[in-house]
């Protein structure tokens, strides 16, 4: 990047009085937009943590992300049960479904990973569909509250914008950490890990329940948002969805996932203001930025203005 | 008795439309390495184009083939415009079909509509057989026969003809092809074409019985996925088994646990793929 250290914490100030002042200048609906932008933000990130670091891409996490919110809601609104308790049971939920996904997937990769990760979310999906006496089938579970104290819209912005902050710091530390470095050596080369005496299985296993993790923190705060989970919380599309945001914002850079994740649910809105073709408007952005910017919006910028930069210098 | 020979039967019908859809994906993701997430919108695509003609003409034959060739068209340009700009890139090209399967999907929704479409079967194929002391509907009877009819051909193109050598040779390794000359590209676009027809068909036959609605793309596809992650890459014979076993397990799943139905399919699938990964035949 050209930033100097002093532009780059302007920006970052500039960013965070903007997020925290968020609920004293907008509306009720624009509040709503920016929560979802930081939970979703948050949900890309976790796909990210494998895809950038680990070298695995899985189209599965839309079902841990959806697992968690069905926990979540089937223990508020069937069981009437403590919502703060409700958020324990979502993330044993969402580790134990990433621990089962994990150690079946971790000993394939490339296509063949997110094959798997893809046919196990759909078996999720399955189960949401069809199990109708747990899960309400398509209509799914209404009426999920949240706790009491975050009933407010605009306190419930600044817990989800304390929550994901903190997970993004932790996300930030995990994949610079010691275990995090193991991970990007298996995505350089995995034989050479296993060499030198890593359990690689074991290490992507542990680093799939992590970012599953991640992604459950994503799907409960979205179900208390919402107030309801349907099987489309476990949809293949919302998996799609967030690997987008992932791409978009660029594989491997972490904070790109909140860009990923702004871009697209600005457009969906937009979009839908003027038609009912979201799919294809989304479908399409997929196609042109694997053609045209697969190393994402981050990095075709920095390609792009280091390629200006060269011309201006080559021009003195 | 009776009602579990019914059963059988319709596992095999269902078994055998599976093998047409999966035959081709098996083929495109074997030779040229690409996992076609849009397979399935093919198939419902060419169910829709099927259906249009099967109405317009009243010749289910004339819907049969002008569906294969439309897919077949509709297969070389994907390849032609997309997927030959990002050649060699696996996971680029798997999410470059998804994003045309989303797109696919939705301008479908919008050419047909959202409600069930059925293709009508010809007066000839209408009722039942009897066979034994059991009836059996002719139309189900013809899909087996077709599908079984697909298998034959293909082996037949696989094992004894000079292209078939070619494509298993592809199969195997892609740069030896190359290095003695054989012009890859043209032996690819037509592996695609035939790949995307054999999914256009599907659609057709498929259309008749299980119906056309927004969404079986989707399921279609999962289940072509499930066969191929089961037989292995690019093998004819792995996908005829792999059917058979999702066919038979998807069916007998459905009637006896309903709400379990895609566990039963995906659980074994998951497990085989733990222990082989590269599935039942399938090479490195």
């Amino acid at each position: 990047m050209i930033l100097t250290p002093a532009i780059r914490y302007t920006l970052i100030g500039v960013l965070v009085l903007f997020l925290l002042s968020v609920p004293h200048i907008f509306g009720d609906y624009p509040k709503t937009l920016a929560t979802e932008i930081l939970i979703y933000g948050l949900f890309a990130m976790s796909i990210d943590i494998l895809a950038g670091f680990a070298g695995r891409t899985s189209l599965g996490h839309g079902a841990i992300f959806g697992t968690a919110g069905y926990v979540v809601a089937y223990y508020v609104a069937t069981m009437n049960g403590d919502p703060w308790l409700a958020i324990v049971f979502g993330l044993l939920a969402a580790v134990l479904v990433s621990a089962i996904f994990g150690a079946l997937a971790v000993r394939t990769s490339g296509v063949y990973f997110l094959l798997l990760t893809l046919a196990l979310g759909m078996v999720v999906w399955g189960v949401a569909y069809r199990w109708t006496s747990v899960t309400g089938a398509e209509n799914g579970l209404l009426g999920v509250a949240r706790p009491q104290v975050l009933t407010d819209l605009d306190t419930y912005y600044y817990f989800v914008l304390g929550v994901v902050a903190v997970m993004a710091l932790i996300v930030r530390r995990f994949v610079y950490s010691p275990f995090g470095q193991a991970m990007q050596g298996i995505k350089e080369s995995d034989s050479r890990m296993r060499t030198l005496g890593y359990n690689v299985p074991l290490v992507l296993t542990i680093g799939f329940m992590v970012s599953g993790f991640f992604a459950g923190v994503a799907g409960i705060l979205i179900v208390y948002l919402n107030n309801f989970v349907s099987p489309n919380s476990v949809a293949l599309a919302l998996s799609t969805q967030g690997l987008l945001m992932a791409i978009l914002g660029g594989v491997g850079t972490l904070w790109g996932s909140f860009i990923g994740s702004a871009v697209i649910i600005l457009l969906q809105n937009v979009v839908s203001f003027y038609t009912e073709r979201w799919m294809t408007i989304l479908g399409l952005l997929f196609v042109l930025t694997m053609l045209f910017a697969p190393e994402g919006l981050l990095g075709k910028g920095r390609a792009l203005s280091r390629r200006w930069l060269k011309s201006q210098s080559s021009k003195s | 008795m009776i009602g579990n020979l019914i059963q059988i039967a319709n596992a095999l019908s269902f078994s055998a439309l599976l093998f047409i859809v999966a035959s081709g994906f098996t083929l495109i993701f074997g030779l040229l390495r690409v996992v076609n997430l849009s397979h399935g919108s093919l198939y419902l695509v060419g169910g829709y184009v099927g259906m249009m003609v099967a109405v317009a003409t009243g010749s289910f034959l004339l819907a049969f083939i002008a569906s294969a060739l439309v897919i077949a068209v509709m297969g070389y340009c994907l390849d032609r415009w997309l997927l030959n700009r990002v050649k060699d890139a696996e996971l680029k090209q798997v999410l470059l079909t998804l994003g045309v399967a989303m797109v696919l999907n939705d301008l479908a929704l919008v050419a047909w509509g959202g409600d069930t479409r059925t293709i009508p079967i010809p007066e000839l194929l209408v009722g039942a057989i009897k066979i034994g002391n059991f009836f059996y509907p002719k139309y189900r009877m013809l899909v087996i026969i077709a599908g079984i009819a697909i298998f034959v051909v293909l082996w037949f193109v696989y094992n004894r003809t000079k292209l078939g050598a070619l494509i298993r040779a592809g199969v195997d390794d892609r740069e030896m092809v190359q290095a003695m000359g054989i012009n890859i590209r043209r032996l690819f676009v037509f592996t695609f074409m035939l790949g995307s027809a054999l999914a256009g068909m599907a659609g057709t036959l498929g259309g008749a019985f299980l119906t056309l609605y927004p969404g079986a793309d989707a399921e279609i596809l999962v289940f072509a996925l499930a066969i191929v992650i089961i037989g292995g890459r690019g093998s004819l014979v792995g996908a005829a088994v792999g059917s058979l076993l999702v066919g038979f397990l998807a069916n007998f799943g459905q009637v006896w646990v309903p709400e379990l139905s895609y566990f039963i399919i995906f659980g074994p699938m998951a497990l085989l793929l733990a222990f082989r990964p590269l599935g039942l035949f399938g090479k490195a």
